[in-house]
C-alpha cells in the first residue's frame, strides 16, 4: 500500500517539472487519500486517464480558473444578447444622443450619435466577436492540422512544398493583405470575415504540428501500428493525432483572442463585418468621431481587453496542464 | 557563415516574386484604377479603352504583372494609373516618416523592456516584478487602435480643458514641412511613438524576463557564483549578455510586424506615413501605389527575417550553419 503510494504514475512524471507548480508532494497525498479511501472500500486503484490528470491540472491554476468564469459570464451575456440587452442595437432615439453612463432608462454604456443604447450596442457586439473568434480558430485549427500532419508524416517533397507555402503567408504583410482581400469583397457577414482571417491563422498550427508529427512518426507505437497492417490514415489520425492534442488545444485557444483582436482592427478600420451587424470595433470607431465623449471608447475596448486577457489566462493554464514540458514564451 | 548568407538571400527572391505575384492578382482584382474617370460623363468610351490598352489593363493579370515588374525597375515603381504622378517620391518621403517613428518606438521599447526584463527576473515574484507581469499581459490584451485612440483622447481633452499643449494628437508638423528633429516634431509624433512602445515594450520585458530566468538555472552561472564572483558581475558578465541573444532574434522580427501593423497608428494619428498612404491608395483602388506598398513592406519583413537569422548565428557561436 505505502509503495503505492509513493510510486507516482508514470504517465505522470513530468508532473514536477511544471513551472509554478505546487511539488510533487502535494499531488501525492492528493492521491494517497484516493487511495486510501478506494483500498478501506476493498476496490481496485482506478487508472486515471491523461485527461484527469489536465483537468486536475488546469482546475489548480487559479488565475486560469477564474478567467474561466469571468469568460464564460462575458460571452453568456453575448450568447443571450437578445434577453439581456435593455434595446435592439439598431433601435435609436433621436431626442436622446451621447447621452453621458446613467441608470435613468438603463444607458449603463450612456447612448451613440444617433441615440442608440451603448450598453446594448456592446452585448451584441460581444456576440459578434464570439462568432468570429470560434469560428476562425475552428477553421484554422483544422486547416492548419491538416497541413502539419500531411507535411510532418510524409516528410520530403510534400513537406518541402507545404512549408515553402507556410514561409510565403508568414512573409506576406499580413494586415494590408486582409485589408486588400477586404476592399476586394467589400464588407461582409461575420462569417466571411472568419473565412479571410482564418487564410492568415492557420501557418503558426501547422508549423507546431509538423514540428510534432515529424518527431513522433519515428515512435516505436508507430512502427508497431504499420507492423500490424495499418494504414496512413489510421496511423496519423489514430495512433500520431491524440499524443499532439495538448499544443492543438492551447493554439486553437489562443488563435480566438488573436482573431478577436484582428477583426476588431479591421472592423475599426472599416474593412470588417457589414454595417448592421454590431462589432466591438466598429463601436470603438465611433468613439474616434466623438472625441469629447470617452464612454464611446472606453467600454467596447474595455470589453475586448477583458476577452482578450481571459483567453490569454486560460491559454496559459492550458498550456501547464496539457503540454507541461514546454516552456512558455509569449510572442 | 557567408554562404548562409547568400544562400538565404537567394532563397528570399522567389519569396519575393511569388507574394508580389499573389499581391497584385489581389490588388488588381480589388480596384479598377479608371474607375474613377468612368464617372466623368464627358469621357467616352473610347478614350477608356484606348486608355486601358495604354496601361495593359485590357491583357490577362500575368501579363499585367510582368508589366508591371518592368515598370518597378525601369521606373522606380512607376507611376500611379490615377494621378499619373510617379510613386517614388511618395514612398520615400512616407517610409522617412514611419521609419523615424518606428524606430523611435522600438529602440525605447528595447532599452526599457530590457531594463525592466532584468530587474523582473533578479527580483522574481517582488512587487516590481507583479507590476510589469501584468502590464504586459494588459500590454498583450489591448488592440493597437484603442491604446492610440485613448492616448489621442486623453491628450486632446487636456488641450480643451487646459488649453496646456504637451503632445498633438494627429500630423507631422504645426507648418507643413517643418523640420524632422524639431521639439514641433517630437510633439507631434510623441504618441504614435507611445502606441507603438506600449505594445512593444510588453512583449520585450516579457522575454527578457523569461530568457533572464532561463540563463539564471544554467552551470556556467551556478559556477560564477560558487568562485564567488560578486552579484552584480554575474548578472550583468554571465547572465545579461546570454540572455539578450533571443531577445535580438525576437526584437528583429518584431519590427517586421510593427512596421506592417504601423496601418492602424498612423491611420488614426493622421501621421503621414507609409501605412496611411497605403490605407488612403486602397480606398481610392490605386493598384499601383498599393502594390509599391505590399513591395516595400514584404522587403521589409523578409529583410528583418534575414536580419534575425544572421544576428542570431552571430551571437551565438553554438548555432552552426551548415
Amino acid at each position: 500500500m505505502s509503495e503505492m503510494t509513493s510510486r507516482p504514475d508514470p504517465r505522470n512524471e513530468h508532473e514536477g517539472l511544471v513551472p509554478g507548480e505546487q511539488g510533487i508532494g502535494r499531488m501525492l497525498s492528493g492521491q494517497a487519500a484516493v487511495v486510501d479511501s478506494t483500498v478501506a472500500a476493498g476496490l481496485e486503484i482506478k487508472a486515471r486517464s491523461q485527461w484527469a490528470y489536465a483537468r486536475k491540472r488546469f482546475i489548480r491554476h487559479r488565475l486560469a480558473m477564474a478567467s474561466l468564469i469571468v469568460l464564460t459570464f462575458v460571452f453568456g451575456v453575448g450568447i443571450f444578447a437578445n434577453i439581456i440587452a435593455p434595446y435592439s442595437y439598431q433601435a435609436f432615439d433621436l431626442t436622446n444622443i451621447l447621452h453621458a453612463p446613467t441608470t435613468v432608462g438603463h444607458h449603463y454604456f450612456g447612448t451613440d450619435d444617433i441615440g442608440r443604447d451603448y450598453f446594448s450596442g456592446c452585448i451584441y457586439g460581444i456576440r459578434t466577436s464570439l462568432e468570429v473568434g470560434v469560428f476562425v480558430a475552428f477553421l484554422a485549427t483544422i486547416f492548419g492540422l491538416l497541413v502539419g500532419a500531411v507535411a510532418g508524416y510524409f516528410g520530403g517533397w510534400i513537406d518541402n512544398l507545404l512549408m515553402r507555402i507556410t514561409d510565403l503567408v508568414l512573409t506576406l504583410p499580413a494586415l494590408a493583405i486582409l485589408l486588400v482581400v477586404a476592399a476586394l469583397l467589400g464588407q461582409g457577414s461575420q462569417w466571411r470575415v472568419s473565412f479571410i482571417l482564418a487564410g492568415f491563422f492557420w501557418t503558426g498550427l501547422a508549423r507546431i504540428v509538423r514540428g510534432l508529427f515529424l518527431s513522433l512518426r519515428e515512435k516505436e507505437y508507430v512502427e508497431a501500428a504499420k507492423a500490424c497492417g495499418s494504414g496512413n490514415m489510421r496511423i496519423m489520425f489514430r495512433h500520431i493525432l491524440p499524443n499532439t492534442l495538448g499544443p492543438i488545444i492551447v493554439n486553437g485557444t489562443l488563435a480566438v483572442a488573436t482573431a478577436i483582436l484582428t477583426e476588431a482592427a479591421l472592423s475599426f478600420l472599416g474593412f470588417g463585418i457589414k454595417a448592421t451587424t454590431p462589432s466591438l470595433g466598429k463601436l470603438v470607431a465611433s468613439g474616434q468621431a466623438n472625441p469629447t465623449d470617452w464612454w464611446l471608447t472606453v467600454f467596447p475596448g474595455l470589453i475586448i481587453v477583458t476577452i482578450v486577457l481571459c483567453i490569454n489566462f486560460i491559454g496559459d493554464g492550458l498550456r501547464d496542464a496539457l503540454d507541461p514540458t514546454q516552456r512558455r514564451l509569449r510572442a | 557563415m557567408l554562404t548562409y548568407i547568400i544562400r538565404r538571400v537567394l532563397y528570399s527572391i522567389p519569396v519575393l516574386i511569388v507574394s508580389s505575384f499573389l499581391s497584385f492578382t489581389f490588388v488588381s482584382l480589388a480596384g479598377n484604377p479608371l474607375g474613377q474617370l468612368r464617372i466623368v460623363p464627358n469621357i467616352s468610351q473610347n478614350t477608356l479603352n484606348n486608355l486601358s490598352h495604354q496601361y495593359h489593363l485590357d491583357k490577362p493579370i500575368p501579363i499585367r504583372y510582368m508589366y508591371w515588374v518592368e515598370d518597378v525597375f525601369t521606373h522606380k515603381l512607376g507611376n500611379s494609373l490615377q494621378t499619373l504622378q510617379p510613386i517614388w517620391p511618395d514612398i520615400t518621403r512616407t517610409l522617412g516618416h514611419t521609419l523615424q517613428v518606428v524606430m523611435t518606438a522600438e529602440i525605447l521599447a528595447l532599452i526599457l523592456g530590457i531594463l525592466v526584463g532584468i530587474f523582473s527576473a533578479t527580483r522574481q515574484y517582488s512587487f516590481f516584478d507583479y507590476f510589469f507581469t501584468s502590464f504586459s499581459f494588459l500590454g498583450f490584451a489591448m488592440p493597437v487602435f484603442w491604446v492610440a485612440l485613448l492616448l489621442q483622447i486623453a491628450f486632446t481633452d487636456i488641450y480643451l480643458h487646459w488649453h496646456v499643449r504637451i503632445f498633438y494628437a494627429s500630423g507631422l508638423n504645426s507648418v507643413p514641412g517643418g523640420s524632422a528633429w524639431s521639439i514641433d516634431r517630437l510633439q507631434h509624433i510623441a504618441l504614435p511613438v507611445l502606441t507603438l512602445m506600449i505594445i512593444s515594450f510588453a512583449l520585450y520585458s516579457r522575454f527578457m524576463r523569461a530568457s533572464m530566468l532561463d540563463v539564471l538555472n544554467t552551470d556556467y552561472v551556478r559556477t560564477a557564483r560558487a568562485k564567488g564572483l560578486p552579484e552584480w558581475r554575474v548578472i550583468m558578465g554571465h547572465v545579461f549578455r546570454n540572455a539578450l541573444i533571443p531577445i535580438i532574434t525576437v526584437a528583429a522580427l518584431n519590427i517586421g510586424a510593427v512596421f506592417g501593423g504601423a496601418i492602424i497608428t498612423e491611420t488614426i494619428f493622421t501621421l503621414d506615413g507609409i501605412g496611411f498612404y497605403f490605407v488612403n491608395r486602397l480606398g481610392a483602388g490605386d493598384v499601383y501605389a498599393v502594390m509599391a506598398y505590399l513591395v516595400v513592406t514584404s522587403v521589409i519583413i523578409v529583410l528583418f527575417n534575414l536580419i534575425a537569422d544572421i544576428l542570431y548565428g552571430f551571437l551565438d557561436p553554438r548555432i552552426r550553419y551548415e
